[in-house]
């Protein structure tokens, strides 16, 4: 009966009536986003300075993605930075939104939401010359460690080689755990009271709410928050860019500021070009399996 | 009611716990504003609050940067940009939502990808689109792209609300 109705509905219907208004979109669309993306996919099988005549080289520029410490670096770098733009906000974010719903709705609960959303609202570049200050060598934090005795393990963490990625990582920490308390927060708020009510009866303690009714419950809330900032992770630029520039060395680039250098500073357009298809391969990769599942549930 | 459950120790955690993750949200950007505050030529320490605080120090580095005109020109772009967006995407996504055309499932397809694509895989191309007409140096360089850029998001937003909106009967 609904392929009667369908086909019914199809019939009195003219046929591309919605194209001309769907074209202007599609147009600005595909000429400033998928012709760009189809031009990057030919350059990464050349060599090419972006000026002079380009020479074919088939499949080396992905060879040396893959080969080149520098390069595969920065996406190994990316991947790493996951623990802190990724998982350490979801857990952040879980734990934030649950004790919230734990505490009495008031000022203080209030203040709790607004306080933890605000790095997420500042500007990514704002966020990194906030965390450049604490820090530089005289920085707070260093001066906290030297009141506090540690005085010895104080050092300028985004010059030094050993922390500097960690320490890169938890700007991103920063600005993503807010978002997510507030996607949880709004999940939260979406469970059935009467489940809360239910097991309090019963006499299940906050910890035994939290796993069995609160968990469960925003399973699909963690799966976009995660597939959100996988995207963000390895797109990444901003917060590197401005804090790091990818360095000490190349210890904390990533393929964002990478391809940026090569194809604006050492000319190598078909090297930056594989590795930018490199990364949207990973990102599809992720996205469209999640997806998928998402949409099978 | 909860209260006879939870002991009072967990519950004085819980909220030692959420006043530590507020002040790992606030405390970096106060120490930013006290650091703003401190007189010219000095490198301060720590968190502390200057005795005299340089509040000049504000109107000092908005002229230094040319504040107005760096304003000026983010609202021009986005004052281009916007209007010209929210025209195209609605048009679009009224369309796929409410008119859909044999291979409006593709355009949408295609809009959707384009919600993931990182500006890495774009870049490079888009610099030199925008050399070869001649707009390098100008907001148009930014203008144009951006306005390309932000479809997928505006006309997938625009076709799910209007997706959401009861059809005429």
């Amino acid at each position: 009966m609904s392929t009667n109705l369908a086909r019914g509905r199809r019939r009195r219907r003219p046929r591309a009536i919605g194209l001309p208004w769907v074209l202007p979109a599609f147009a600005v669309y595909a000429a400033f986003v998928l012709y760009p993306l189809a031009n990057t996919i030919r350059y990464s099988f050349f060599d090419w300075d972006g000026i002079g005549p380009a020479t074919w080289v088939g499949l080396q520029n992905y060879a040396s993605v893959f080969t080149q410490p520098n390069l595969l670096g920065s996406i190994l770098n990316s991947v790493y930075l996951m623990i802190f733009f990724v998982a350490l906000p979801i857990v952040i974010g879980l734990s934030a939104s649950i004790l919230i719903q734990d505490i009495r709705a008031g000022a203080f609960s209030v203040t709790a939401r607004v306080l933890m959303f605000i790095p997420q609202i500042l500007p990514l570049a704002g966020a990194a010359i906030v965390w450049v200050w604490l820090y530089s060598a005289n920085g707070p934090l260093n001066e906290v460690l030297s009141a506090v005795g540690l005085g010895a393990m104080a050092r300028p963490w985004l010059g030094d080689f050993a922390t500097a990625l960690p320490a890169v990582g938890i700007i991103g920490t920063w600005v993503a755990s807010g978002l997510c308390t507030l996607l949880f927060t709004a999940g939260i708020g979406r469970i059935d009271p009467s489940l809360f009510e239910a097991a309090a009866l019963d006499g299940a303690s906050r910890t035994r709410r939290a796993y069995s009714i609160i968990l469960p419950a925003l399973r699909s809330e963690v799966v976009v928050a995660a597939t959100l900032l996988i995207i963000a992770t390895l797109g990444s630029f901003d917060i590197i860019y401005m804090a790091t520039n990818g360095g000490p060395g190349y210890t904390t680039m990533v393929p964002g500021v990478l391809v940026y250098r090569l194809v604006f500073t050492s000319q190598q357009v078909g090297l930056a070009s594989a590795l930018g298809v490199v990364l949207t391969i990973m990102i599809l990769a992720v996205v469209i399996p999640t997806q998928w599942i998402g949409r099978r549930k | 009611m909860t209260a006879n459950i939870d002991s009072r120790g967990s519950r004085i955690t819980g909220t030692i716990v959420l006043l530590a993750l507020m002040a790992f949200s606030v405390v970096p950007l106060i120490s930013l504003f006290l650091v703003a505050l401190q007189p010219r030529g000095t490198s301060p320490k720590g968190l502390n609050f200057p005795t005299e605080p340089h509040w000049e120090n504000f109107l000092l580095a908005w002229n230094t940067a040319n504040m107005w005109a760096l304003l000026g020109s983010s609202v021009f772009i986005a004052l281009m940009v916007v209007p010209v967006s929210l025209l195209l995407s609605t048009l679009a996504g009224y369309a796929l939502a409410k008119m859909p055309f044999l291979g409006s499932g593709v355009l949408l397809g295609l809009f959707i990808l384009g919600l993931t694509l990182p500006f890495e895989a774009m870049i490079a191309p888009i610099y030199y689109q925008i050399r070869d007409l001649g707009l390098l140096n100008t907001q148009w360089a930014i203008i144009i792209p951006l306005i390309g850029l932000y479809m997928p998001f505006s006309v997938y937003w625009m076709k799910q609300s209007f997706g959401n909106m009861p059809s005429e009967p």
